[in-house]
Parts: structure tokens; sequence; C-alpha cells
């Protein structure tokens, strides 16, 4: 369980994030959906306890100010939008150093660290690749790695910038899957996404940032609806009702 | 889905790679074979069977007989021995603290010179040969000076960069560094031309060599090497994670700031110490570890210990050509190094443009 109370990000002058509040359960997916520069990335950040922010954050019912950062990483994994992920590296390598908030500073990994790695291999149906260097992945085995190295991190709370980025039709679609099961398995998930129809599809939640403020939030019928993404996008949409999901289609003005 | 396949599916091997086997025998050899040629080399030949023996007849309860006479004995133990062992010193030191710089700015080209050792420690040396009325052999002043002025660069360095703000303390760093190696190297240059009497000395510390190094210029360095490999060689693992970038490390639980720093002085102070005893010798802190990278692994779990024993058995080779190419004179070691090192730059520079 993660949550947020009158959480504000400011850089300098300006405030990124304005009096965010929200609160995702083991099992939930909230989505932050918004414009370019609504404060997404950086909600998300603050949440990882990546930057500076005003307002309460707790992790499992602790103050996630008062945890250490080693305690805070055992509770909450992160995934930035463009992961560092260095080419020589095996996808084991990589993985293991999932385990980091697990490892004394100058430790080395042990018996239930390999196992806590080879369990995150197998639930992303990574096990053939363990020997592969990551340079040599396509983008969907990469997301998938990535993916892996979170989930050995065993946290609770899984906080993802933009998990489909740079992904093909098909390849969003099979990560957001991914990313379901495991919200099945018990996480609490908190994504950034920008694609609206997938959003709505997949999170239980979304939250529509815009200027730093939240303009709206609940279920997928109530903030996507034509006029909001008007305001807030400054698009020109159809939104269609089909199948239990909402479509936002762009359309052109003639 | 994946939770079935997972049940039936075989355990996937996980595990990282360390030093190896093969790379860890690998380079002890070369280690112990650059040791023995380079003490059994010189103008009187002694044996490597002889050498070995000397060694193990100071060993206690063993009951070697010492093969060697006076003059013998003395050559091998206090003109060639300390200089050996300072050679190993200096070059594991400089290719441990280069492998460290590289990962913790997260650029393949750093050398440990980068945050000023190199300008601080030229301009302590050159103020203590030019006022100080030392030579460049055989003074306590010189090595002390240029540990001084060494340490003193960086700490301006460091204060430069953290003034830039702590977001962006890494390319500050860099920049303040750039900086003060300018401004070091300009206030050198400037001092040198006043006293051109003393020219030659200057250079001839400036470009490194361990010609007239003794068993006490080892115990001046040898602590600091020690402290600081060790250091560096328990940081290995936190170094691959650095290696994924600030923000993943910090919500892998790092405290990045902390880490770098701790890293950053450790080398700074063992490069910094190296320098002073050696002079500059360039390039080594960046051959060597990319040669590991190139042979080994990337991964610095491999290329902190691997760097330590090799630079080590490199400098010593090295050592070995700058004092037999041009025998009786001696080549500087600097001269040495960089003429292997810089083609070899260049070729790092051209793989690493991915």
């Amino acid at each position: 369980m993660i949550e947020a109370r009158d959480l504000w990000v400011r850089f300098g002058p300006v405030a990124a994030v304005r009096s965010l509040s929200l609160r995702v359960e083991s099992g939930g997916w909230t989505a932050l959906i918004g414009p370019n520069g609504a404060g997404k990335t950086s909600a998300l950040r603050a949440l990882a306890g990546l930057v500076e922010y005003e307002g309460d954050v707790t992790v499992e019912g602790r103050d996630a100010r008062a945890l250490g950062r080693r305690a805070l990483a055992q509770l909450v994994a992160f995934v930035p939008q463009k992961p560092e992920t260095p080419p020589e590296l095996t996808v084991a390598e990589y993985v293991l150093l999932g385990r980091t908030p697990h490892i004394p500073y100058f430790g080395g990994e042990g018996r239930r660290d390999r196992e806590a790695a080879a369990r995150a291999l197998r639930r992303l149906e990574l096990e053939g690749f363990a020997d592969r260097p990551l340079g040599s992945l396509s983008g969907g085995e990469l997301q998938r790695t990535v993916l892996a190295r979170a989930l050995a991190q065993e946290a609770p709370v899984l906080l993802l910038d933009e998990p489909t980025t740079s992904l093909d039709l098909g390849r969003q679609q099979l990560a957001l899957e991914l990313v379901d099961a495991l919200r099945a398995d018990g996480l609490a998930v908190v994504t950034t996404l920008h694609d609206l129809t997938l959003a709505g599809q997949y999170a239980d939640r979304l939250v529509l940032l815009d200027r730093g403020t939240v303009a709206a939030k609940g279920a997928a019928d109530e903030v996507l609806s034509a006029a909001n993404v008007a305001v807030h996008y400054g698009a020109n949409v159809r939104v269609l009702e089909a199948d239990g999901s909402v479509f936002v289609l762009p359309v052109r003005d003639r | 889905m994946a939770a079935t396949a997972g049940e039936a599916g075989a355990a996937p091997r996980v595990e990282a790679r360390g030093v190896g086997l093969r790379a860890g025998l690998a380079v002890t050899g070369f280690l112990l074979v650059a040791l023995l040629v380079s003490l059994a080399v010189g103008p009187v030949g002694i044996g490597i069977g002889a050498i070995v023996r000397s060694g193990l007849s100071y060993v206690p309860l063993l009951h070697v007989h010492q093969p060697l006479g006076w003059p013998d004995r003395a050559i091998l133990w206090q003109v060639r021995a300390p200089r050996v062992a300072l050679g190993a010193l200096v070059g594991g030191m400089l290719a441990v603290a280069g492998a460290s710089y590289q990962g913790v700015f997260r650029n393949p080209l750093c050398d440990p010179y980068l945050l000023g050792v190199a300008g601080g420690a030229g301009l302590g040396a050159t103020l203590a040969i030019v006022y100080g009325s030392a030579t460049a052999a055989g003074s306590w002043l010189v090595p002390v000076a240029a540990f001084a002025g060494a340490i003193a660069a960086v700490l301006v360095t460091y204060a430069l960069g953290r003034s830039a703000g702590a977001a962006r303390t890494t390319g500050a760093l860099v920049l303040a560094g750039v900086t003060m190696a300018t401004f070091t190297a300009a206030v050198q240059t400037f001092v040198q031309q006043q006293h051109t009497q003393q020219l030659q000395n200057v250079y001839a510390w400036l470009l490194g060599g361990f010609a007239t190094s003794t068993w006490r210029d080892v115990a001046i360095c040898a602590p600091y090497v020690a402290a600081s490999s060790l250091v560096l060689v328990l940081h290995r693992r936190v170094l691959d994670v650095l290696s994924l970038g600030d923000d993943e490390a910090t919500s892998l639980g790092v405290n990045v700031a902390r880490a770098r720093l701790a890293i950053v002085a450790a080398a700074t102070l063992g490069t910094a110490a190296a320098v002073s005893v050696s002079g500059l010798i360039a390039f080594v802190g960046i051959i060597v570890p990319h040669t590991v990278r190139l042979l080994v692994s990337t991964s610095y779990r491999a290329v902190i210990p691997l760097s330590l024993a090799a630079g080590a058995g490199f400098l010593v080779l090295t050592d070995v050509a700058a004092r037999t190419i041009l025998s009786p004179a001696e080549l500087p070691i600097g001269v040495v190094t960089a003429f292997l090192g810089a083609p070899f730059f260049a070729l790092v520079l051209r793989s690493s443009r991915r």
C-alpha cells in the first residue's frame, strides 16, 4: 500500500506537483495521466523518494521520509522511463542488482538472493535469457528484464514511469499484461502512461494531472471524457465506450 | 501464465561473474612473472632461481641457504627490490583508481588525474624543487610537497564542484577538475619558467620514474595504497550498482552521494600517495582497466581486483623497458607508458563511440 497526502514537488519557484493525494492498495493499479509537463514523472519520483517533496508519503503504513534509503528500497521498486542497461551485463547479473536493498553494503549475493532473482526470471519467462548480455536483447525482452529486476527487489509497491515507451503496440499490451499479472500477485502499482486508452483498460484508477494539479480522478469512464481531454490536452477526440472499455480516438478537424 | 511455466521450467543459473578462476590465475601469474623478470634484469645478471632461493632464505623455519654473496645480495634487495615493489604499488594503485573513477563518473575515458591530482602534485613538487632547493632525486621534501599539492588541488576541485549544486555534482565536479588542472598547470609553468636552471629537475620529476626508489619510498606509499585499494575492492559491487545511474542506484537503496564520496576519496588519496613518490605516470589508469574489460568482463567485481594486480605487473614490466631500452641511460617511465598508452587510448576511444 502506498499513500500520498497533499504532495507538493517544487523546482525552485515552480511547483511541478500541487497537492496530489492518492492511495493505492495491494492489488491496485493507479495510472497518472496528463499532457506533457503535467508533473506525472515528478509525482512518481516523489513517491519513489527520488526528489524532495512536501506533504506525506506512507508506504505500508510507515512514513517514507522516516525510513532510510535501504528500508524504503525494500518496500518500493522504481523503474525509470529510460532505464540504464549496461550492454555487457548479463540478464542474470542485472536482475541480481535488484537484490541490492537486501544485501549488506560491502556484501555479496547469497543463496536467497539468487533464488529471488531466479523466481523473478521465471515469473517473466526469462529463464532462457539468464546468460544473455543486455545489449543483445530486443526492446520487448529488455522491458521484461527491467521488470524482472524490479520484481527481484521483492517490494510490495511497484512504480513504473511510462513502461510502454518505445515498444510497438503488441509489446505494449504484453508489457501491461505482465504488470497486470504482478498486480494480481498483490503488488500495489503506480504508473505514468501517456496512452489514454491503454491507461483506461489496465489501471483501475486514473489520476489526470494538468500543470501539477489533479484535474480529475476516478475510474476510466469518469476521467476520460471528451471534455476533459479537450480541456487538458488541447486535443480533439471522440470517446467511445464498448465492451466495458473506454476508447479515446483522435479526430482531425476539417 | 508465467506461474505455471515457472513451476515446470528448470531453475535458471543465476550468478554474477566475478574474477573467475582462469582470469585470476592468469593475472596472478602475470604479476609473478613481471616481478621476477624485473628483479632479474639489470647490468648485473642474477638468475631467477637464485632470486627465489635468496628470498626464501629470509623466511624463518625454511632453512634455505642464502645463495648470493655480498654485492649481488645488496643489488637485489637494496637497489632492485624497492624499485620493483614501488612500481607494483604505484601501478596497481593508478590502475585501480582509474577503474574506480571510470565507474563513479560512468565515463570510460576518466583517469585518476581527473580531479586535479596531477596538476596539484606537479605544482607542489615544482615549488619544492625550485624554492626548497631540493633536487628531484632523493629529497623527502618533494614527495611531501607533491602529496600536499595533490590533496589541496582535489579539495578545491571538490568545493568548486559542490558549489554548483548537489543535483549537478558529477558534471560540475569534472568541469571543476578541468579548471583546476588548467590553473595549476599555468602556475606550475610560470614558476618553472622563472627558474630555468631547475628545469631539468622539474621535468624529470614530472615525467615520473623509479630510478632512485628506496624502501623509504615504499614505506611512505604502501599504507595509503593498501587502505585505498581495500576500500575500492570492498566497493566493487556498489560500483556495478552505480553503473545503473544515480536514480536507479538510489531507488535500490544506495546513498549515491556518500558512495561516490567514499570511492573518490579513496582513489584520490591513493593516487596522491602514488604520484608523490613516482611523479606523473600517464595512461596506466586507462590502459589497464580497459584491457581487463576487453579481455575478461566489464563488471567491476572483475575490473577492480584484476586492475589492481594487472596494473602492478604492467608498471613493473614497463619499468624494465624504461631502464633497459637505452641502457645504461634510463627512459622516463612516463614516456614509455604514454608511448604504449596513446595508441591504446585511441583504440578505446573508437570502440566506446557507440
